[in-house]
């Protein structure tokens, strides 16, 4: 498969890899999730899942109703609060067949806790309502699972060449379990340096309402995690995560550290622009 | 103030063991004991090498065990199994325990367990007007807090565990479930032991280092003269088997061992949720829990008794069983796997939160993750410090992935926080700013229409934040929003949302999606090298 093939030369492989695997997506119609967080504040990540994902020959959907997973509800203990963002995500998503958020968390929230609520709601484990969301839940995928299971690809195409360091974020890891999914996607980037970050696996102390209820404690936490990050001498910190990144960046801004924080998606859109020329002179 | 002062001068002469400086009860809540603990750098340096050690060493022994998860499932189902009948089990053990020739008394909280452990220790040695007890490491007797209740009984209570001695001589309160002495490093222990020793028994010698062999040997010198000295012993339970009315202690030291033999008394307090039905569900639990506590293959003392042995050992063996809340926690379908708990502590040496912030934060002998859900079951969720709990985590999930008994702490941590919301409803008749604020954006969630109209003021309001010179990011600000800004900045928000972008995109490239290139993708990034 193209996808694990050595790296070679970045004008021969191009091509090759356009041919045989660049439209994997062809005919498999999307429904983006943007999650509030990207909507209002990281609209770069979003427009890099559908230049990604167009790219890949899919046919991305951005259904206008939606709004929100209700995970900061959730977590901070407001089932009720959280029911109307539940309903919105059930008749917005239910249409579709692959529902893709670039955001674990989201997609954690969607997958472990919709249920849960659900449950809650109509007090009962087997209403035709928790079938529904149950099953809406079992669709909505991570980005990264989207790409490596549904698409079955690892290398998308992109161009980065700078120093990258990932760190994986607490609920892709333990919720939504992308594993090294990412990891794939990113080794398959022409141009990158990939550079291990240091106890990776520890919280970053974003945890949502926590950053605020337990600012202190969640600060002692961000700090180490830029630490880490400025020790790997990476321009870049990735993630699956905006809301990670917004409390990690927060931490490097603020140190004026000179790391740069940027979401998986905006990596594997980026591509070489003079072979983007070519292709499309090509095509 | 006269009248305290009084107080605490007849408390002063008449105590017999070093007074705890403070008690958990009463202490700040959460966030603002967090706050203070993280500016003790020297316990942060304590914590942060001792649970990496431990969490190292752990999860080593655990990738030794290829069975590991099908033995976390079979651990959790074993309790699960003893939950659900647990009325059954609990006579069961009764009956057992009676037939082995121990005395089995029930408490149904802290108040009745201390009473009858004064009652028994006064029975034991009528004779004596200041009996002396020694102590096995204890979570039961922290929670009622015995050492307290028996001291104002005029008994003292010695702690024989190196680091609850360490504690107790440093009129300190634990701070980690196994290693209750984790705050302290050797340095800080040898003055403990130079300044305290003396005053309640043998002394330190005077030439001591921090080497731990010598004050291993030093705690084992003062330890010796009140093993000889004790008639009654004190001691909790790791297991209790339902069906042959054995209790298992699990330690390290051979002082729990010592309490256990020497002493012509044994008073054993066990919470209700100990019990394991047979010796088969022991083995699963004597693997989980050495691999997951100490990080050890096996566990250096183990010991199982049923009832006395005419002539060998204590010869009045009793058994305290101790509700103090633990029926309530049975009550709740969804939580009640707290009570699969065998206070194995990885979940503290994983927790991010602990490793900073160290136990006492936790105000409670139950700190970490397994304290943020047990210690506002057992006592209630009416307090500000028991409502503060649950929301001490940042819900990163490495609890539930080291956790033994596969307990779901962060979904319990997030049931709690519901209870939490619900209590704070009932207890105050107009909605917190909190609750109003969840309220609010729930409404605007509920429809995409107030969402984007949210948006677009949210980006309206970014232009100003931006400013002329185009910021994308914003410095500190006023309270609420301070308490993020103190320490981190905030993106502004962009001109345009996703969904305005979108509209916009589609109205220019109706229905026809194109691959476009990457102009539109990383924009942030640069200018954030700036």
């Amino acid at each position: 498969m193209n996808a694990s093939s050595p790296p070679t030369a970045p004008a021969d492989r191009g091509t090759s890899t356009v041919t045989q695997n660049a439209r994997p997506g062809e005919g498999v119609r999307v429904a983006l999730f943007a999650t509030c967080v990207n909507d209002a504040m990281y609209p770069q990540t979003p427009q890099a899942v559908v230049t990604l994902l167009e790219r890949l020959g899919c046919t991305v959907e951005f259904p206008v109703t939606q709004t929100c997973c209700g995970q900061m509800f959730t977590n901070t203990g407001y089932y009720e609060e959280a029911m109307p963002a539940l309903h919105r995500y059930l008749e917005t998503f239910e249409p579709y067949d692959y529902i893709v958020a670039p955001s674990g968390s989201c997609v954690g929230s969607v997958r472990d806790q919709h249920p849960i609520l659900a449950r809650y709601e109509s007090g009962s484990a087997d209403s035709a309502f928790v079938e529904r969301v149950d099953a809406l839940a079992a669709r909505t995928l991570d980005l990264p699972e989207f790409l490596v299971d549904v698409l079955g690809v690892t290398d998308v195409g992109a161009y980065f060449p700078h120093r990258v360091t990932y760190h994986p974020t607490c609920h892709s890891l333990r919720i939504t379990k992308v594993g090294d999914r990412p990891y794939q996607l990113l080794k398959a980037v022409r141009g990158i340096t990939l550079v291990e970050l240091p106890a990776r696996e520890e919280c970053c102390g974003f945890g949502g309402t926590f950053s605020m209820k337990n600012a202190a404690t969640s600060t002692a936490m961000v700090s180490d995690k830029a630490r880490h990050i400025e020790d790997t001498g990476a321009e870049y910190v990735v993630a699956g995560d905006n809301s990670c990144l917004m409390n990690i960046g927060g931490m490097l801004s603020r140190q004026r550290s000179g790391v740069a924080t940027i979401h998986l998606a905006e990596i594997l859109a980026h591509t070489e622009p003079a072979r983007d020329a070519a292709e499309q002179g090509a095509s | 103030m006269t009248a305290t002062t009084s107080t605490t001068s007849t408390t002063a002469r008449t105590r017999r063991t070093p007074e705890p400086a403070t008690t958990f009860l009463g202490m700040p809540p959460f966030p603002t004991a967090a706050r203070a603990a993280l500016d003790n750098t020297v316990q942060r340096k304590n914590l942060r090498h001792a649970t990496h050690t431990i969490r190292d060493k752990r999860a080593q022994v655990v990738a030794e065990v290829p069975e590991w998860e099908q033995l976390r499932v079979a651990g959790a189902a074993i309790k699960d199994r003893t939950l659900r009948h647990l009325d059954t089990y609990l006579v069961q053990l009764e009956e057992s325990l009676t037939r082995a020739g121990a005395h089995v008394h029930w408490a149904s909280n802290a108040e009745e367990a201390n009473r009858i452990i004064i009652d028994l220790v006064r029975a034991a040695q009528p004779d004596v007007a200041d009996p002396d007890v020694v102590k096995v490491k204890s979570m039961a007797t922290q929670e009622i807090e015995m050492n307290e209740a028996l001291e104002h009984a005029g008994i003292a209570a010695w702690e024989t565990d190196l680091a609850e001695l360490i504690v107790q001589l440093g009129h300190d309160l634990p701070s980690h479930i196994l290693v209750p002495a984790i705050h302290r490093n050797r340095s800080e222990i040898r003055e403990i032991f130079l300044d305290e020793m003396g005053l309640y028994g043998e002394p330190a010698p005077y030439d001591l280092t921090d080497e731990p062999v010598q004050l291993a040997a030093a705690a084992r010198k003062h330890l010796r003269t009140k093993f000889l000295n004790a008639s009654v012993a004190i001691s909790g339970a790791n297991f209790a088997v339902a069906d042959s009315g054995t209790l298992v202690v699990v330690e390290s030291e051979g002082n729990g061992r010592m309490c256990l033999t020497l002493p012509q008394t044994l008073i054993s307090v066990v919470g209700i949720e100990k019990i394991v039905p047979t010796f088969a569900d022991l083995e699963v639990m004597m693997r989980l829990l050495p691999r997951s506590s100490t990080g050890e293959r096996m566990n250096p003392y183990t010991s199982m008794w049923t009832g006395p042995s005419e002539g060998d050992g204590p010869q009045n063996v009793h058994v305290v069983l101790l509700d103090n809340g633990r029926t309530d926690i049975l009550g709740d379908e969804v939580s009640r796997e707290t009570l699969r708990c065998i206070r194995c502590s990885a979940c503290l040496n994983i927790c991010p939160v602990y490793e900073r912030v160290g136990g006492h934060a936790y105000g409670s002998p139950y700190p970490g993750p397994i304290g943020a859900i047990l210690t506002p079951q057992l006592r209630g969720l009416e307090d500000k410090a028991d409502q503060a709990l649950p929301f001490a985590s940042s819900l990163c999930g490495a609890c539930f992935e080291v956790c033994p008994v596969r307990i779901d702490i962060p979904r319990l941590l997030v049931h709690m926080r519901h209870k939490v919301v619900l209590k704070k409803k009932e207890q105050h008749r107009l909605p917190t700013m909190e609750a109003a604020t969840m309220k609010a954006a729930s409404w605007v969630m509920g429809d995409h229409r107030r969402l984007g109209a949210a948006l677009k003021a949210s980006s309206s309001s970014g232009s100003v934040l931006r400013g002329p010179l185009g910021r994308t990011t914003i410095g500190p600000m006023p309270w609420p929003a301070s308490s993020w800004t103190t320490t981190r900045d905030l993106p502004a928000p962009p001109q345009q949302s996703f969904r305005d972008w979108w509209a916009h995109e589609h109205e220019q490239r109706p229905a026809q999606a194109q691959a476009t290139g990457s102009d539109h993708a990383p924009g942030r990034t640069e200018e954030e090298q700036r």
